[in-house]
């Protein structure tokens, strides 16, 4: 199979490291080869995070090249421009509609885009904007957005669903697993419809 | 067969859970911190946090000599620390198996430099093995204790970011136990006065033309002829894979995976049935230099970079001439999202108020207190290396009273690094009556590289009770008669502080600025604080503190509840008395 790329961005502390850790245990599971690539440490504190996984027949590279990625998962509208460079020009970009003001911003000495998704509209051929901070809110804990995501990702590219459900509760502590699976649901819900028609 | 999906990290703990290692030692440090903290996970291995690298390698020493199998990890930084015992271990050898890891990290992800460590191998003459994945990180592992008791040797496994933080699928085995060898009294082998250190340099030159030889038989060295047996790439490490990537099995590739001492014959071998040869590495021209220097043509670094991380698009630039097919993008600039301190870091106050200090220098040290280097804190002078801070501005201060200046000197350190490498550079400000105002920030932690214990914390690497240092009593018993200790959250206390060691003539000052992280789990702040709107003047004093939970709204700073620790720094900042705690009112 022709090795496929997601490009996951985020800010430090978003949950895009389990998330990550869902989708490749996932695939893995599934038979693929995967690899993932995170960088952790001085690059992390509160800072834009990205987890690159690439998964097929045969995989070499951990890193994802320019234009080439098959999925951009931004888990933040300022992360999801500042990569979307990375999404090919067939490629979808999933969306978290949420902004996360970096520092500079929340003193007022650089503004934070209004026009993001507008913008990326343009340029972009499958673009799906979630509210995930919303949904993960109505599944009653809003750390479950990544989840949400997940969902949304796997729903996107047919994945088995049952393959996902049971990562998630295997390793999600047990008292939040039943959240983090209606929030990976829900993401799923909304896309599975629209890649089956 | 069993698999896991395991970090280069993982992978290195795992390859010596597998090759009966009972002995590990290390000090964090990205990219090779999670290496210890992996082992430490498996009952079978005594695991340790040494305080430095030096002390690590040279526990594992005599693990090794004691007959045990010892691994010791660390950054590439932390090899130029261990570099003292790392030479000499060369001559002595080992008894049981031992492997130093260092983990590399070019492109400086977290990093203050991106020396190629490579080139300890030859410079200390120590076999060397370079991984270019998980799988490979495990069985290297192996393969490096193997050597090293055939050869009487240390071996360096050397791995990149790439590697130690990169994900892929590793077959698991079980754990082979390794009978320990017995000691046996050898002066001439272990001792290196002159008399035995020059014959040990003999049996040295011959262990490596044995390790050479070695190398050529060494089955991880590989021809993978391609389609296309006229161009020929020579490469090692991750770097494998990027060609791989892009070229496929177009090409004919040698990877090395014992890169030294290099086999000589089978690159000749190559070099002979190919017609153009490229060498693809990473950082400097490692093996393009010893190659040429073997009379063979090759290309190398004057179409690869030299500086920063390799990529398959650089690679398919620099080789194939494809330009990148970098993909849409909407903004030609966008607003940057640096690390930045966490809300409730214990650090900021500190800064704040080393800001309204006139100080000549603030040197500073290695840790997330770096962080205040930038603005709006901009509290910080220079960084260099571990523990620097206290010797640096100890020199500083020096060079100032020798051009008859009479200006303050502040350095500032963490704990973890004052335990470091710390406590000698303070005992030379002592020693010398060096009049600096040195502030170890104490938050109780090794926090930039993920809460890792230290010798003050009370806990070991297996979370077990252990001694802890008392930093004041160090000081003390070094000699420094002004040491306070404030509560880094108290701006009061800690000006007051600072003031008055600012005015000690008497030898070196200490102030210990002591808050757990606020990112310990239990140890950090609570409550919250908000904005009263009527109060506030909208002057922003507060967001000077750079707090990421503080944010503009309106004209006027709003608290995000969702960020905010309860730190209270903001509300001791702000003179109008407008942030107050909640439910306070």
């Amino acid at each position: 199979m022709e090795v496929k790329s997601i490009f996951i961005s985020g800010v430090g502390g978003q949950g895009t490291i389990l998330a990550g850790k869902v989708i490749t245990t996932a695939l893995v599971n599934l038979g693929y080869d995967v690899k993932m690539s995170e960088v952790h440490g001085m690059a992390q504190r509160g800072g834009s995070v990205i987890t690159q996984i690439r998964y097929g027949g045969k995989v070499y590279s951990p890193l994802i090249e320019k234009g080439r990625a098959d999925v951009l998962l931004a888990f933040e509208k300022l992360e999801a421009a500042r990569y979307v460079e990375y999404l090919s020009p067939e490629g979808t970009a999933i969306v978290n509609d949420l902004e996360v003001p970096p520092a500079s911003v929340l003193v007022g000495r650089e503004e934070y885009p209004s026009d993001i998704v507008e913008r990326l509209k343009e340029g972009i051929k499958k673009l799906i904007v979630v509210d995930a901070v919303g949904i993960a809110k109505e599944c009653g804990e809003v750390r479950a957005q990544n989840m949400v995501l997940v969902g949304v990702l796997a729903g996107a590219l047919n994945w088995p669903k049952e393959a996902l459900v049971q990562v998630i509760r295997e390793v999600v502590p047990p008292k939040y697993a039943d959240v983090n699976v209606e929030a990976f649901e829900r993401g799923w819900a909304i896309v599975a419809p629209l890649s089956r028609s | 067969m069993k698999k896991a999906f395991l970090t280069g990290n993982e992978a290195i703990a795992r390859g010596a859970y597998e090759s009966g290692v009972s002995f590990a030692s290390a000090y964090p440090g990205t990219p090779s911190t999670e290496i210890l903290e992996n082992i430490a996970k498996y009952p079978e291995i005594y695991a340790e946090w040494a305080p430095n690298e030096k002390v690590a390698l040279e526990a594992a020493a005599g693990a090794s000599m004691a007959g045990a199998r010892a691994i010791v990890s660390m950054k590439h930084v932390g090899l130029n620390v261990a570099a003292d015992p790392l030479f000499t271990l060369a001559y002595t050898g080992v008894n049981g198996g031992l492997v130093i890891v260092t983990a590399d990290d070019p492109g400086m992800h977290s990093s203050q430099n991106e020396q190629d460590n490579r080139n300890f191998a030859p410079f200390a003459k120590i076999p060397m093995l370079e991984p270019s994945d998980s799988q490979e990180a495990k069985d290297f592992i192996g393969e490096a204790l193997k050597m090293s008791e055939m050869f009487d040797t240390p071996v360096l496994l050397r791995t990149t970011t790439r590697v130690s933080h990169s994900r892929s699928i590793v077959e698991l085995g079980k754990r082979a136990p390794h009978e320990m060898r017995p000691y046996s009294k050898n002066p001439a082998k272990y001792a290196m006065i002159p008399a035995f250190a020059k014959k040990r340099r003999w049996s040295l030159k011959e262990r490596l033309e044995a390790l050479e030889r070695y190398s050529e038989q060494f089955p991880f060295n590989k021809i993978e002829w391609g389609k296309n047996r006229e161009v020929g790439i020579i490469t090692s490490g991750v770097c494998y894979q990027y060609v791989k990537e892009v070229f496929g099995d177009e090409v004919s590739v040698l990877k090395l995976s014992m890169t030294f001492p290099l086999p000589k014959k089978l690159i000749g071998d190559f070099a002979e049935k190919v017609k153009e040869i490229y060498v693809v590495e990473e950082l400097d021209p490692y093996l393009e230099n010893q190659i040429k220097a073997m009379g063979i043509k090759v290309k190398g670094k004057e179409l690869i970079p030299e500086i920063g991380e390799l990529s398959p698009e650089i690679l398919r630039e620099k080789l194939k001439g494809e330009k990148s097919a970098a993909g849409f993008s909407p903004y030609p600039q966008l607003p940057s999202r640096p690390p930045v301190l966490c809300p409730g870091c214990p650090h900021r106050g500190v800064f704040y108020v080393l800001k309204k200090m006139k100080a000549a220098v603030v040197t500073s040290d290695i840790g997330c207190y770096s962080l205040g280097v930038l603005p709006p804190l901009e509290s910080l002078d220079s960084l260099l290396c571990m523990g620097a801070s206290i010797s640096m501005g100890h020199g500083f201060k020096k060079a100032l009273e020798a051009g008859g200046k009479d200006d303050i000197v502040i350095t500032v350190i963490g704990d973890s690094t004052f335990l470091h490498s710390g406590i000698t550079s303070l005992m030379d400000a002592v020693y010398n009556r060096s009049n600096t105002v040195n502030i170890i920030v104490d938050n109780s932690t090794t926090a930039m590289t993920g809460h890792q214990h230290h010798p003050g914390t009370g806990y070991n690497a297996k979370e077990e009770p252990a001694p802890a240092v008392s930093l004041e009593a160090v000081c003390r018993a070094l000699g420094v008669e002004n040491v306070a200790v404030v509560d880094s959250y108290d701006l009061r206390a800690v000006e007051k502080a600072v003031k008055d060691a600012m005015n000690c003539k008497n030898g070196p000052s200490v102030i210990i600025a002591r808050r757990p992280c606020a990112l310990l789990k239990g140890k950090g702040p609570t409550g919250l604080y908000a904005v009263k709107e009527e109060k506030c003047r909208k002057c922003k004093a507060c967001l000077r503190l750079g707090c990421p939970a503080l944010q503009v709204k309106d004209g006027g700073v709003f608290i995000n509840p969702l960020s905010c620790t309860g730190c209270s720094v903001c509300a001791q900042v702000c003179t109008f008395g407008a942030i107050k705690k909640v439910g306070d009112e």
